[in-house]
């Protein structure tokens, strides 16, 4: 099946003995020059590139606290060093949190630290962790800040709170400003400028798209629920990621979202325009980009008159939408303010099932033994509810309300500690399959272990990227593909539209 | 005055110069740094009072690291402790008679457990220093410097150690000689007395307070400004603008 070792899933987890290089071998497609250029960056790798890439890291510890911050104070304590699934997957020592921040760090040292200055002078910059910006280096850069998924759980444990994420997100930035950018990010923030969404989805195909699902569910329900497409004055504009326009099992998700809308009376609508909720601009760690995107949500809001944004299942999107959006596009005064700004589907499931307000058969899930994948953005980058936590207990509440079979999985691979799918960050690639299966094995190991002890086999998440990774690697494990779904497919299994009235 | 009395004063006013003046440089940058995002590690407290209780636990008890290496949270904490014990002992020799800190610095624990921290600051950083050379990962992301200073903290606790347990010196001459030079006596500065120990001693510390501000012992003032731990979760209640994000916070019009 494949053309590497896939992990052996262990009865406990094992840290691995570091193997220097062993993922060495393994980046993304480089980025043709008209997808760097379309997003604001040189075509290809500029004549002076040494010189722009170290006057370019002054300038952003210049302008972010955070790298600053960061860049100087790591003690290298170790604390991160077994924390990365990549390392875990794939023992590559560059994989470890601290020698991934490394990359960067010894050459800020170099060039902005008296003490890379002066054993640079001396020759042995190596002394003080520093080193210069060659070749090599770039290359380990372009390599290992693709193999980061940018998932924050070094930050967890980090004593600073170190977030290996805001480093990789710098170092992409730097190097999108020298002409090196990653295909598959590039080429999709190209699209989502140009035709509002990642799959490069036209109007005319996402009004029948929506159009071919309303039948769907006519048809297996006999209900009219509608999938609105640009309908002005609507309630609720919904912004989801164009994934569950089409992919499985994300489209499931979008069914459930639609019935919970029509059995609460929310009109809603999609917009053409701002057909997206991801942004991968994020990613690639461009403030520029990153609030262009978004600006499309605003000027979408405006244009339709609504009242309300709620964003679906989606991880890094609601990290952009819930710490981002209001910073960005901001503020949200023309929106009701009885509202949150935004406010995730699952809040508003969560809410309306609190009110009675859907007709909901748990028995309809019998079939599914069912455990809950904390999403990385979701669990440490962002919030629902009014309390701290709230991303872990509005979900597990939801399932609890529609299903009777829940279990969680080991505690130190849940909520704040979960592990990352193994695609996020920008990961999500063919060329890079080998690190994505590598990357999932500690999710993996527990996915097995509620297997193996409960029967488990409904796999749930709320994020489009974890969808799409669970689907590709499952199989890798002997797990089956089709036990990945979305947390609304479980509401739209058990919730009942005919005889509400 | 002595050459060696010279040297050592002019070395002692350098070397807390520098020190002074280069991590107010840091924190000044780091406090003018503006983060324009909100990028706290959730779940994060969501109100200030939140914030100061979270870095309280921080630097006190280490939280994080604590979840992270009970191996690496024992050591650290049981040095960091010491630290913190010795440095209040050792502010007797610096401090006037009147000071009002007095009542902290003659705590019977101060001065009895503070004379013993030196043995516990030892353990705590052989026990760092052996992870540094026994556990391939940490061996691997750590550089001569990190060693250099283990060693350097080993050498001025086991150097203050000798002087406390082995070869006495005479610290009423040292008070006086310290105090001198905090009250910028400089018509009367007093002898220093010239043990080979306690030269060695405050050679190592003034070592120290030299490599402080250009190194990654930034991290004590550091934390206090770590966004993921210092911002409060509170995003969709309060705009939070600063720097590019404030820039241009103008958003565009309708389309």
């Amino acid at each position: 099946m494949a053309d590497f070792d896939v992990p052996v899933l262990k009865e406990y987890p094992v840290i691995p003995v570091i193997q220097p290089g062993s993922m060495a071998h393994l980046s993304p497609y480089k980025s043709k020059p008209d997808h760097n250029t379309g997003i604001g960056f040189p075509g290809e790798l500029v004549d002076d590139w040494h010189d722009k890439a170290v006057a370019k890291i002054g300038d952003m510890v210049k302008n972010s606290r955070a790298l600053q911050v960061f860049l100087d104070i790591c003690v290298k304590c170790g604390a991160c060093t077994d924390k990365c699934h990549y390392f875990l997957g794939t023992g590559d020592p560059k994989n470890m949190p601290v020698a991934r921040q490394d990359l960067l760090r010894k050459v800020y040292r170099r060039h902005y630290t008296f003490a890379g200055k002066f054993f640079g002078a001396l020759g042995i910059p190596g002394f003080v962790g520093a080193a210069d910006l060659t070749k090599e280096v770039l290359d380990d850069w372009y390599t290992y800040f693709h193999q980061c998924s940018q998932c924050r759980r070094c930050s967890v444990f980090c004593p600073y709170g170190i977030d290996t994420a805001e480093i990789s997100m710098a170092a992409r930035e730097i190097m999108d400003t020298i002409g090196i950018g990653s295909k598959y990010n590039n080429e999709i923030i190209v699209k989502a400028h140009k035709i509002g969404n990642n799959l490069g989805l036209p109007e005319p195909a996402l009004v029948n798209t929506m159009e071919g699902l309303e039948e769907d569910v006519k048809d297996e329900t006999g209900i009219d629920v509608k999938f609105p497409v640009d309908v002005k004055g609507a309630d609720v504009l919904l912004i989801t990621p164009s994934a569950d326009f089409f992919a499985e099992p994300h489209i499931d998700g979008l069914i459930g979202y639609a019935k919970v809308f029509h059995q609460a009376g929310i009109s809603w609508t999609l917009s053409s325009y701002a057909s997206e909720a991801a942004n991968f601009s994020m990613f690639i760690g461009s403030g520029d980009n990153l609030k262009k995107q978004a600006m499309r949500i605003r000027d979408a809001a405006m244009d339709l008159g609504v009242k309300r944004i709620v964003s679906g299942e989606c991880g890094h999107a609601w990290r952009v939408a819930y710490s981002f959006w209001n910073t960005l596009i901001g503020p949200f005064d023309f929106l009701d303010p009885n509202y949150p700004v935004p406010q995730h589907i699952c809040e508003l499931t969560h809410d309306l099932i609190a009110r009675g307000a859907l007709k909901i058969d748990k028995e309809a899930n019998d079939h599914r033994i069912i455990t809950f994948h904390d999403s990385c953005n979701v669990s440490r980058a962002s919030r629902m509810g009014n309390t701290p936590g709230g991303q872990f207990t509005i979900p597990r509440d939801i399932i609890k309300s529609v299903a009777n079979n829940f279990h969680d999985m080991a505690p130190e691979t849940i909520h704040e500690n979960t592990f990352c799918c193994g695609g996020g960050g920008g990961l999500l690639t063919d060329d890079l399959v080998e690190l994505r299966v590598k990357g999932a094995m500690p999710r993996m190991e527990a996915l097995k272990h509620v297997i193996d002890d409960h029967g488990v086999n409904y796999l749930t998440a709320i994020c489009a990227i974890c969808k799409s990774q669970f689907a590709k690697v499952l199989p890798y494990y002997d797990h089956p593909m089709d036990m990945i779904g979305s947390l609304h497919q479980l509401v739209s299994t058990a919730i009942q539209l005919g005889d509400k009235e | 005055m002595s050459s060696v009395t010279m040297l050592y004063a002019f070395l002692l006013y350098a070397a807390f110069a520098v020190l002074l003046i280069g991590v107010l440089r840091k924190i000044i940058i780091y406090a003018r740094t503006p983060q324009p995002l909100k990028i706290p590690t959730t779940p994060a407290p969501v109100t200030k009072a939140g914030v100061v209780w979270r870095i309280a636990k921080e630097v006190t008890v280490f939280e994080s690291l604590f979840k992270a290496s009970k191996w690496t949270w024992i050591f650290g904490w049981i040095f960091h402790l010491s630290l913190l014990l010795a440095f209040f002992r050792h502010l007797r020799y610096a401090l006037s008679p009147e000071s009002f800190l007095w009542p902290i610095i003659n705590l019977e624990i101060v001065q009895s457990f503070g004379k013993y921290a030196g043995f516990a600051m030892v353990v705590g950083l052989l026990g760092l220093i052996g992870r540094r050379i026994f556990v391939d990962r940490v061996r691997y992301i750590t550089s001569p410097s990190d060693h250099f200073m283990l060693l350097l903290i080993i050498g001025i606790a086991i150097t203050g150690l000798l002087m406390s347990f082995v070869e006495r010196i005479d610290v009423i001459m040292l008070k006086s000689f310290l105090l001198s030079l905090v009250y910028f006596d400089w018509n009367n500065i007093q002898a220093m007395p010239t043990d080979t120990i306690l030269m060695v001693h405050l050679g190592l510390v003034i070592t120290l307070m030299f490599i402080f501000p250009i190194s990654k012992l930034l991290h004590a003032p550091g934390i206090f400004f770590s966004p993921t731990r210092n911002q409060v979760d509170n995003p969709r209640e309060q705009r939070h603008v600063q720097g590019w994000t404030a820039d241009d916070s103008a958003t565009s019009k309708p389309v």
